[in-house]
């Protein structure tokens, strides 16, 4: 089968909070790394080396599987200029791609936007989540937000079966008579009609689907699952959006970041399990992200805010390996106490707005970036300079 | 009570207040009209909320950290309080002045901000506007501590002019670099600390500090200033009498009034090429503002006194806000009347139909009317509807029930189930389309015999859901 633009499809994974890079990608041959990290480190012994130099915290087996054939890029040292410790305002600045200004256009709204210019399918961006991430906000883009699939909907609350189908035919009545009432009217009209189909068709998913794979029962695997619920029903979804947390450890960070990780883990590998046994893997990445790293001393029990990050692009496509460079742990090289940022997570979105979905990223992203090759068919590079 | 009468006060409740219950309206249509107007406008009373109890309830909103127990007791006024036109146009201020939480982090300064409005909302313009250009929250959002003698930063100026006051064509360029050098050195206390603390932005051991405004003499520019045509001493507080002397301001003010009191009007950027919906509204409101000394509450007065108010073809003529649809229905479930963490939740609702209160998606604020209505959305606000009212043991909806045996004696054919369950949730009209499929749907099961159990009241209250669901319940 040969696949075109318009089958791509992007999963984007938002860890919530402030994931902390330095103990997500461990730099476990440095020492600067363990007279900084007192308590709030990983061990040599207990890390999943990549190399000589790094390697993954315990408990990434899937990651570390899908690494060795070749189907994840790290993006080291992620960010952006003058960085924002604030948990709204960093994860503001990624959802609008927008560092220096109040936006208030998502980059995942505009890309629905220009991936189905004339809002025919009211699936092409769903997001697994209560509550529409900024990300995906944009004016006059209808956008499906699922909490969970398998009662979404209207009128979750109504038990009985039947009484419910019955609402919802009064619920379709109504809304399908309102456009004599006014344009208002009219336009409450089309939504709620809008919501009955999108809920329509997203419950079909529910029921066409079957696979082997079993998902755990965390609120990450569920997203994922639903994720995949919806994607296998080819309905025309292109984004899909989720997110997990809270990463923001401050305190009992050691058996938080482990537990998140875990179940993000399995998630992801029962993830691309499910695609390989439906064949979507080759038309899906994911990219996994957080609004900001952690600061490079921890605090005793955890770590405050930081900057410079790490994001992670996983799938067949993808061209695995390490971009950009691991910033210096030195104290001299520490920005505010913090890794220096060195690249623009701007270069990673423009590298899937391009070369993934075939679409003009300026106007996207706010600018023109230098792009990353972890495509296949790429022409970025591998912004280790 | 004539029901022409109730349905009046419901339209005031709605528009001044949260809504009311069927109870509320026939209380204050009892005493009248214009008894419920000095009602809503004494503002002197007890509005009956205990900042102690929730500041118990509600530790984050007393640490001044996150903002989920400071909206969650803002819900709690804006369903408990005994002042309910306080809590309204504190929204409406919040609103025009939007701040938000997203650029700051800093909880305590944006709640100060709040409790600013709800304090000086009904005073007078120019001194809500000095406080306004105080407000740490206000400095620190539009980068007016950038402002400095001999380099200048437009933000707090700009927006001053084009967001806060008179809207855009009414100034030059000029005037914003005039306006904004009037208010150099207008910054917050002890910077270089604060950007530290931020920087830190550690909770631990302390906790957020509060941030406070200074004026800073020696960076501040003195040269006089050429604004708007006036020559005067170089002050933030010429600026903004200057501004509160001028129609554009009365009549910028009066069209964010009627669209937020009256009826829809299109969003902000459209005001200077569409005409106001009622021209002679807007007039009426701008003769309030200058006859009486650029005051807030006359305005308010006459906007309600007004027949463009009290005319049916303005009811309903608004889509309900999220804080609108959250607040009106647990006024009506009654569920609320006392401090509750679980409130925390329902105050996350909002956020998640589209109004994270203290927290707007930009200065412009939150665009309304027909823009608070998506697909996502939508289902939110039907469903949060729904599944406050099907439990009947809520004492609001046994009330409603009980209302509804009191007035039908227990037995309804499917026209009076529905028409009755309208007028209990507070004589609300709907279309008679709607109205027919309700009732189309009540004769499912025949006419209605409330005999004690739980059976018929259940109908009664699935009634309340479907009429929640409707079209029309979404405006009021």
């Amino acid at each position: 089968m040969v696949s075109t633009t318009e089958d791509k499809k992007l999963v984007v994974v938002q860890l919530s909070g402030g994931n902390d890079y330095l103990n997500t990608v461990v730099p476990y041959a440095s020492g600067d790394y363990y007279d900084f990290r007192g308590s709030i480190k990983i061990d040599p012994e207990d890390v999943i080396p990549i190399d000589d130099e790094i390697g993954l915290r315990p408990g990434l087996n899937s990651i570390k599987r899908l690494w060795d054939q070749g189907k994840v890029a790290i993006i080291h040292g992620i960010g952006y200029a003058n960085p924002n410790r604030s948990h709204f305002r960093s994860m503001d600045i990624w959802h609008t791609a927008l560092p220096e200004d109040i936006g208030n256009e998502g980059w995942l709204g505009r890309t629905t936007r220009d991936l189905d210019p004339k809002g025919e399918n009211v699936l092409t961006a769903v997001n697994f989540g209560r509550g529409l991430p900024r990300a995906l906000g944009c004016r006059g883009v209808p956008v499906a937000s699922v909490g969970n699939l398998e009662t979404y909907g209207l009128f979750p609350d109504m038990q009985d079966d039947d009484l419910r189908k019955f609402a919802l035919d009064t619920f379709s009545k109504m809304y399908g008579a309102a456009g004599a009432g006014g344009p208002v009217m009219e336009f409450l009209g089309q939504t709620g009609t809008d919501a009955m189909k999108g809920a329509d068709i997203l419950r079909t998913a529910v029921e066409r689907y079957q696979s082997n794979v079993e998902y755990a029962g965390n609120s990450i695997a569920s997203s994922m699952r639903d994720a995949a619920q919806v994607m296998f029903a080819d309905l025309g979804t292109r984004i899909f959006y989720t997110q997990q947390g809270s990463y923001d450890t401050h305190a009992g960070e050691l058996a938080t970041h482990q537990k998140l990780w875990s179940d993000l883990d399995g998630a992801i590998g029962d993830f691309v399990d499910d695609m390989d046994e439906h064949d979507a893997a080759d038309d899906t990445v994911i990219m996994v992200f957080s609004e900001f790293g952690r600061r490079i001393k921890d605090n005793g029990s955890g770590t405050d805010h930081g900057s410079g990050g790490v994001a992670f692009l996983i799938g067949n496509s993808v061209k695995g390996g390490q971009y950009s460079y691991y910033p210096s742990i030195k104290e001299k090289d520490h920005l505010e106490g913090d890794l220096r940022f060195n690249n623009d997570f701007r270069m990673t979105y423009t590298t899937l707005l391009e070369d993934w979905f075939g679409l003009d990223a300026v106007p996207i992203v706010n600018g023109t970036f230098e792009k990353f090759d972890f495509f296949a068919n790429g022409n970025g590079s591998n912004g280790a300079h | 009570m004539e029901t022409k009468n109730v349905e009046l006060i419901a339209h005031l409740m709605r528009r001044a207040g949260f809504g009311a219950t069927r109870t509320e309206l026939e209380e204050l249509a009892a005493q009248g009209y214009e008894a419920t107007i000095d009602w809503l406008f004494n503002t002197e009373k007890d509005d009956g909320i205990e900042i102690d109890l929730a500041r118990r309830y509600h530790p984050d909103y007393s640490g001044g950290l996150g903002m989920a127990g400071f909206n969650a007791f803002w819900l709690h006024r804006m369903i408990n309080s005994q002042t309910p036109l306080v809590e309204k146009t504190t929204l409406f201020w919040h609103g025009v002045f939007a701040t938000g939480y997203a650029k700051l982090a800093q909880g305590r300064v944006l709640m100060d901000q709040i409790e600013m409005f709800r304090e000086h909302g009904f005073g007078d313009l120019p001194n809500l506007l000095v406080k306004l250009s105080k407000e740490p929250s206000m400095i620190l959002w539009l980068d007016n501590n950038d402002n400095h003698s001999g380099a200048i930063n437009e933000n707090y100026g700009r927006e001053l002019l084009e967001l806060f006051s008179m809207g855009v064509g009414n100034y030059t360029e000029d005037d914003v670099k005039e306006a904004s050098r009037a208010f150099t050195g207008w910054t917050v206390a002890n910077t270089d600390y604060m950007t530290m603390k931020a920087r830190n932005d550690s909770l631990w051991p302390y906790g957020r500090l509060n941030l406070h405004f200074e004026f800073r003499e020696n960076d501040h520019d003195q040269l006089e200033i050429d604004f708007l045509g006036h020559r005067d001493k170089s002050a933030g507080e010429s600026v903004v009498d200057i501004i509160c002397q001028q129609e554009a301001t009365a009549i910028f003010i009066a069209r964010h009034m009627y669209s937020f009191f009256v009826a829809d009007e299109p969003p902000v950027p459209s005001w200077p090429y569409t005409p106001p919906r009622d021209p002679k509204a807007i007039e009426m409101l701008v003769e309030a503002y200058f006859e009486n000394g650029y005051q807030i509450k006359p305005m308010l007065q006459r906007l309600f006194q007004a027949d463009f108010f009290k005319d049916e073809t303005v009811w309903y003529e608004k889509v309900k806000s999220p804080s609108e649809v959250v607040a009106g229905v647990l006024r009506l479930t009654g569920e609320y009347d006392d401090y509750d963490p679980a409130m925390n939740a329902e105050a996350g609702s909002v956020g998640v139909m589209g109004q994270s209160l203290v927290n707007p998606p930009s200065v412009e604020g939150w665009h309304w009317g027909d823009e608070w209505i998506d697909t996502g959305n939508l289902v939110e606000r039907v469903n949060f509807a729904s599944s406050h009212f099907n439990d009947v043991t809520k004492p609001g909806v046994r009330q409603m029930i009980d209302g509804f045996v009191l007035s039908t004696g227990g037995h309804a054919s499917p026209e009076r189930l529905v028409e009755v369950c309208l007028d209990q949730m507070g004589a609300v009209q709907i279309s008679h389309e709607s109205q027919g499929h309700l009732v189309a749907h009540a004769a499912r099961d025949g006419s209605l015999e409330v005999n004690g159990e739980d059976a018929g009241r259940r109908r009664v209250a699935e009634m309340f859901q479907l009429i929640a669901a409707t079209p029309e319940f979404q405006k009021g």
